[in-house]
């Protein structure tokens, strides 16, 4: 009986056919998928790296809401030019604790990944409300609801509440304060921002939308944007120390 | 109870169960809907709640006007074939495709021009293209995938569509995912992941959708006259399996409540960027590739008439083709913090991938050999072909761009916007128009479509559309790679990025002339088609030709 006689059995029967299917299309996705939950360069823990604030987590799930990733990149490659425009190379580690992750796909406009602190406040908000008032040819939509938009943030710890349920270090303190956490971050001289960054390390906290009467969906999104790439220091990032 | 028809109508156990599975998912969802956390995600529950509200009134509907007798499986001899969800599902990809392709113009046009964004949370860009790209894939793609698939399905096996309500679930069920996912975007509600944007409730009624599709799929296998399973369906059934497996592992998510549409994915960081890219490749492996394959192993054959040009080189390029597909997803990661092996595997598998897809290029276009005269007369013909030649053409450039050396230039650049259409518009949706107009005078039962000058001029203009957007892409990419990585002669960066944006104003120009184009042949297409089915002129069944098994 040759070869091609023996494949019979999977065009007379059904089930045997579905069977190799399955089969045959599982191997590549396990190679290639398992190891990344315990091989050390990808479980590396980097010094620096926290969960996001509650502000942060807020104004990454607008981020998220607003398909910002559908033309901005949050992930630079160690190519000469890339490191040279945008910053160090991203880590393995920088994107811990991102459910899903945003590295994106398509760089329409600039990557984002080390955004942070590169521009000011106000230049941030300018540009979300009318992206060709600050760079004439630019081709971003405007935004400029969002600071006309209250922050919706009663659910925020019931947000974090899953996502340490999915291995993000937030404690029962952080999720019991995660409101006043928020309040705290988007106001000057708030009386919680020493426990705020008590919990986050290099938590900003300050009058993101420069409306101080209201926290808006522009104070969410600004404050994530300005903490993007500036958790880790990479004066004392020991790069031999997670070898791969 | 009285005695007088020969047979008591009674409501059969799949009329009551659906009608009580739907009583309790109306009334299921107008709780939610009361409790929901945001407008936005009542809307969708009420959608739901009227949604299975319509399901019930239809089921007591049919069951007052059906006969008492349930509806034969053979009239005189031949397979009483079921048509209806075909004919719905044909209709449907007409629709989703024109809106697809229309909502793409529309992007098109903001990159060029972005005062169209309207500065409005629903119309920019940003939730318009999970739109563009969920409609003509999933949408269209899909309506096409589901009619093609039952029909071919029923004929290769010479057996009526398993099932009774299930087919029609199948259908009207994936239709109002198609709803929930599209009105979820504008809405703003995503979860971020490319080609898997719809959160976790659209998610679980679509994976319900899926497995009552397998299921209807493999019952209608199992009652094939037929002792061989023919090679098209081999092709569909890898389609459904592994989507439904890519499905589960790329949307495995905790909600965070019930009454709130917003849930976080389990994976993080450089796992979850392998999941999705894993899922992301092969949803265009197996929905935009096996799925199509398995068109082409039909229509191309049947409207030929000619048999499959190789058995054994079928059976080679559909074991290499789903076995080495797999393995592609890393390309989407070259250079970044995914491991380097797992980025070399995935670029020497998606080189390798170049070989078994040939394969079914050559198998497609060799069924033609004694038949090449027919392009010269039968435009539908020469539009599937041409499908196999892109279809071949975008599996050389795949591979091409695969290479890390390349990637490094074409990733996060046009290129590979251009390289996704090459193989969308000239691939998928070329391969789908041909089956469409295969499909409707035989659904419709007419001698011929109404026009095939019209047919002409679709395949001419949206030709042309095809070749000015990815020519178009091909410059601006490349252009915008060089540009960033342009130095000048002291060592530095030569170009802002804003200059490198705004390099490519006169390519999205043209870009959004070419998708203009390629509308316009779709609506083309739409008004032979409407014109086709309202035509009196009927055919006979004997004049269709006869399915030659694959042996």
């Amino acid at each position: 009986m040759s070869v091609w006689a023996k494949h019979q059995i999977f065009e007379k029967n059904s089930i045997v056919l579905l069977i190799g299917i399955l089969i045959v299309v599982a191997i590549g996705g396990l190679v290639e998928i398992v190891p990344l939950f315990y091989l050390k360069s990808t479980i590396e823990k980097v010094e620096g790296m926290r969960p996001y604030t509650p502000l942060e987590l807020a104004g990454r799930d607008i981020y998220i809401r607003e398909g910002c990733y559908n033309c901005h990149s949050q992930m630079i490659r160690p190519l000469r030019d890339e490191v040279e425009r945008y910053g160090h190379y991203s880590l393995a580690a920088e994107s811990m604790y991102d459910h899903p992750f945003q590295w994106g796909s398509k760089r329409t406009g600039p990557d984002l990944a080390r955004v942070g602190g590169k521009y000011s406040d106000e230049w941030q908000r300018a540009h979300l409300a009318n992206p060709r008032s600050v760079v004439p040819g630019s081709i971003m939509p405007g935004y400029p609801f969002l600071a006309k938009t209250q922050l919706d943030a009663k659910n925020i710890a019931a947000n974090m509440k899953v996502l340490a349920l999915e291995g993000v270090p937030y404690t029962p303190e952080m999720i019991e304060k995660a409101e006043s956490d928020l309040f705290a971050q988007a106001n000057v001289d708030d009386p919680g921002a020493a426990d705020l960054a008590k919990r986050y390390p290099k938590a900003l906290a300050r009058d993101f939308d420069g409306n101080p009467g209201a926290i808006t969906e522009a104070d969410a999104l600004i404050a994530y944007l300005q903490m993007l790439g500036t958790l880790v220091d990479f004066k004392t990032y020991d790069k031999k120390a997670n070898v791969r | 109870m009285a005695q007088q028809a020969s047979i008591n109508k009674t409501l059969t156990i799949g009329e009551g169960g659906t009608i009580i599975a739907f009583i309790a998912l109306a009334v299921f969802s107008i709780i939610v809907a009361a409790k929901a956390w945001t407008p936005e995600y009542a809307f969708h529950a009420y959608l739901f709640a009227a949604g299975s509200v319509a399901v019930v009134f239809v089921i007591f509907n049919r069951y007052f006007s059906r006969d008492a007798a349930p509806v034969p499986q053979e009239i005189n001899g031949k397979p009483n074939y079921n048509m209806g969800p075909v004919k719905f599902a044909t209709l449907a990809a007409v629709f989703w495709g024109i809106a697809g392709f229309v909502v793409g113009l529309v992007i098109a046009l903001q990159l060029a021009y972005p005062a169209l964004n309207f500065d409005l949370p629903w119309t920019n860009f940003g939730r318009l293209r999970p739109l563009h790209t969920s409609a003509v894939i999933f949408a269209f793609g899909g309506n096409v995938l589901l009619a093609t698939s039952f029909y071919v399905v029923q004929r290769t096996c010479h057996a009526r569509l398993a099932g009774d309500i299930a087919p029609w679930f199948v259908i009207l069920g994936y239709n109002f995912f198609i709803v929930i996912a599209g009105t979820g975007y504008l809405l703003g509600i995503t979860q971020s992941k490319e080609y898997a944007e719809p959160e976790w409730y659209a998610d679980l009624w679509l994976t319900i959708v899926w497995v009552t599709y397998l299921l209807v799929f493999l019952a209608t296998l199992w009652k094939r006259k037929e002792p061989h399973i023919y090679v098209a369906n081999w092709f569909y059934l890898a389609f459904i399996v592994t989507i439904a497996l890519l499905h589960l592992g790329n949307n495995a998510t905790i909600p965070v409540s019930i009454y709130s549409s917003k849930s976080y994915i389990i994976w993080s960081g450089v796992q979850d960027a392998m999941v999705q890219w894993w899922y992301g490749h092969n949803a265009v492996g197996f929905f935009l590739t096996a799925g199509f394959l398995a068109i082409m192993y039909y229509f191309i054959p049947k409207r030929a008439d000619r048999p499959v040009y190789s058995y054994r080189l079928s059976i080679v390029h559909f074991w290499a083709l789903i076995f080495i597909y797999i393995w592609a997803g890393p390309h989407h990661l070259h250079y970044t913090a995914l491991p380097d092996w797992a980025q070399t595997l995935g670029m020497v598998f998606s080189i390798v991938l170049w070989m078994p897809s040939w394969g079914g290029m050559i198998n497609g276009l060799m069924t033609l050999q004694g038949a090449w005269d027919k392009l010269r007369t039968d435009p539908v013909l020469r539009m599937m072909v041409v499908s196999v030649a892109f279809y071949g053409m975008s599996t050389f450039e795949g591979p091409l761009m695969s290479i890390k050396a390349v990637n490094s230039l074409s990733h996060y650049t046009d290129w590979t916007i251009g390289h996704v259409h090459s193989g969308a518009l000239g691939w998928v949706a070329y391969v789908s128009f041909g089956a469409i107009y295969c499909l409707v005078p035989w659904l419709w039962d007419r001698s011929r479509l109404y026009s095939l000058r019209l047919v002409n001029w679709h395949f001419w203009l949206s030709t042309l559309g095809i070749v000015l957007y990815i020519s178009a892409m091909w410059v601006s990419g490349i252009l915008q790679g060089l540009m960033w990585r342009a130095y000048t002669k002291l060592g530095f960066l030569e170009y802002s990025f804003i200059e490198t944006s705004e390099a490519m104003h006169p390519f999205y120009v043209i870009r959004a002339i070419g998708g203009a184009l390629f509308v316009i042949g779709s609506l083309i297409m739409a008004y032979n088609i409407w014109m086709t089915i309202r035509s009196p002129y009927a055919a006979g069944e004997a004049k269709r030709p006869q399915l030659v098994p694959a042996e």
